[in-house]
């Protein structure tokens, strides 16, 4: 069974008075373990579909499955028990906590409020999931803004993995990264997936990480899906002109390799 | 190739006691060059390009020195000559500026001043010190002036424009201040400049405002306000990070031509390794606020000397690169 299915998904906004889709028609699922990327250009509908998702806007059409259940007909203790298999992973984590809470607080949070672990028990708990991100436990003590941005998006994920869940939305989490940190936290999430069969919904505008992270790829163009299919072989030979023109646009590195 | 730039031993630190910025950075910008400078966040590449413009504010320590060798404009055939002695704007930067001296001849001393020729022995005949205690404000001009000989492109179109102001106009007081044109001029000629960042509509683009402009647009926008005094120097800092990757490729190929055309010297700034080699001559790479190694791309790509250069490469994520997953983990 799929972790997530979403069905004929809309979103409407009024741009200068006029309505327009944000998201239009689009249907994909993800199964257990599995990575699908959303590629697309600048306002194509990639982070409307992550915040449909997480329910953090209501759709105007469409249907979104989660482990089963309409996510949309849910509510009260249904839902938030749902809601806890659902992680999000943002670009910048630091628009994301409060800068001056400490690593321990934040995530303190989600162990407290899904009650996950009791208040003795809690310490232990957020030392393991600093450990399991590949953080010093002794981090835990220092504010958000005083660590790296690197280790501030390890925190993100270790928040991420507190409650469990199923399925995290990463919505472009390793763009504002440096190319050896980014190596690093994609490699801590394909663990992650291994160890814990989790679900990605990858947003990304990178072709080369979506090749290097994804199984399937959708690609949007102005709300609706231009073209889906497994990530290698769209990104080799794309059929739509926006798939042809995303991949004409990403840079190469040309390198006479012996 | 002669050089437009010489950097020496330049060290920059934001506050005292704090870390350096830069430390000790040397290297020469050739007239006509397109040159990047790459390195991850932190490494002192928006600094660099900073120092150069000039655009450090007071109370940043500066230590080296920085030369000028401005090219002759259009016609002039002066010999190639320094100002001994000139103090830039700010402080502790040495500058010199040789040929017809675009700066110089506002200080009113003509082409036959002169003197020294600079690539053979003394330029300024000052220390990196020696600036500090003098009183540069009278010769100010002797460094190169921000958007007349150098334009400068931001990383985010919107802090270099004026969400008040006509875009139109905004091009046009670039051209009216450095070029001397008269209004009803520079209007044309930013009209001009609008064609040539090719922005669709001209005569109502020149009346909108940037907030009715995609980031791209905008982009476009403040290239045409930073080239519209046809500067020897364009520097672009990450000017192409906060767009997407199609808007990105258009504006690289945009600044190729634009520099390609006007015979500009392009100082590229990204972290983006493919992107940098996609445009440049020469590869710069920083790293922690220092030069670790500086090379033609095709070297840097192929052979490169410092193992950080060889880590950035390898870190690379290219539509080439290997999935890090192997096909075994993926679902059934
Ligand atoms: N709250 C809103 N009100 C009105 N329009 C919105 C709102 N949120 C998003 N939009 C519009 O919906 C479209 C899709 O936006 P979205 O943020 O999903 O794009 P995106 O693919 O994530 O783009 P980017 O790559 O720039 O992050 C855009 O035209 C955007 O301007
Ligand atoms: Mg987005």
């Amino acid at each position: 069974m799929s972790v997530l299915t979403v069905s004929s998904l809309a979103k409407r906004y009024r741009r200068g008075g006029k309505p327009f889709a944000a998201v239009d028609d689009v249907s994909f699922e993800i199964n257990p373990a599995e990575t699908l990327a959303v590629a697309g250009p600048s306002g194509s509908g990639k982070s409307t579909i992550a915040k449909l998702v997480l329910r953090l806007i209501e759709p105007d059409a469409g249907r979104i499955d989660f482990e089963g259940q309409d996510l949309l007909a849910l509510s009260g203790a249904t839902l938030r028990a749902k809601r806890a298999k659902v992680q999000m992973v943002f670009q910048d984590p630091l628009a994301a906590f409060n800068p001056r809470a400490t690593v321990a607080r934040v995530l303190d949070d989600p162990l407290r409020t899904h009650n996950i672990a009791s208040r003795a028990d809690r310490p232990r708990r957020i030392a393991a999931l600093l450990e399991r991100v590949g953080l010093d436990a002794g981090l835990a003590a220092r504010a958000i803004h005083e660590i790296s941005g690197g280790q501030r998006q390890r925190v993100a994920i270790a928040r991420a993995i507190a409650t469990r869940p199923s399925l995290i939305v990463l919505d472009e989490a390793v763009s504002a990264l440096d190319v050896s940190v980014r190596g690093q936290i994609l490699e801590l999430l394909l663990d992650l997936q291994r160890q814990e069969r989790i679900a990605y919904l990858f947003i990304s505008h990178d072709l080369g990480v979506i090749r290097a992270v994804a199984h399937r790829v959708v690609i949007l163009d102005a709300g609706r899906i231009a073209e889906s299919g497994d990530a290698r072989d769209v990104i080799a030979k794309p059929q739509s002109a926006i798939g042809k023109a995303l991949v004409a646009a990403t840079p190469r590195l040309i390198r006479n390799r012996p | 190739m002669t050089v437009l730039l010489s950097i020496r031993d330049l060290s920059v630190r934001y506050q005292r006691d704090g870390v350096a910025a830069l430390k000790g950075v040397s290297l020469d910008v050739l007239a006509g060059e397109r040159l990047a400078i790459i390195g991850e966040s932190g490494s002192g590449k928006s600094t660099l390009a900073l120092a150069v413009a000039g655009l450090l504010a007071r109370g940043v320590e500066i230590g080296g020195r920085m030369d000028w060798f401005l090219p002759a404009s259009a016609g002039a055939k002066a010999p190639l000559s320094v100002l001994p002695d000139i103090s830039p704007s700010r402080g502790e930067i040495g500058s010199s500026v040789a040929g017809p001296l675009l700066a110089a001849s506002k200080i009113g001393e003509g082409g036959d001043h002169s003197v020294i020729s600079p690539l053979e022995g003394e330029m300024s005949g000052r220390t990196e010190r020696g600036a500090k205690d003098r009183q540069p404000s009278a010769l100010a001009t002797s460094h190169p002036l921000l958007g007349r000989d150098i334009g400068f492109v931001f990383q985010d179109p919107s802090s270099s424009l004026d969400p008040v102001m006509p875009i139109g106009k905004q091009i046009a007081e670039v051209a009216h201040t450095h070029l001397h044109l008269t209004w009803r001029e520079a209007i044309a000629k930013a009209k001009t400049l609008l064609e040539r960042v090719r922005l669709p509509n001209l005569d109502a683009t020149l009346h909108a405002y940037p907030h009715q402009l995609s980031g791209g647009q905008k982009q476009r926008v403040a290239i045409a306000a930073a080239i519209a005094a046809a500067p020897k120097l364009l520097i672009a800092d990450e000017a192409t990070s906060a767009l997407d990757t199609i808007v990105q490729a258009e504006i690289v190929s945009l600044i190729r031509r634009l520099v390609a055309e006007d015979g500009m010297t392009l100082i590229f700034i990204s972290h983006d390794i493919a992107l940098a080699a996609s445009l440049a001559d020469r590869i710069a790479v920083l790293r922690h606020g220092e030069l670790v190694e500086l090379g033609e791309t095709d070297q840097i790509l192929n052979a490169p000397r410092h193992a950080y250069t060889r880590a950035l490469l390898d870190a690379h994520l290219g539509l080439d690169a290997e999935p890090l997953f192997d096909r075994q983990g993926s679902p059934a």
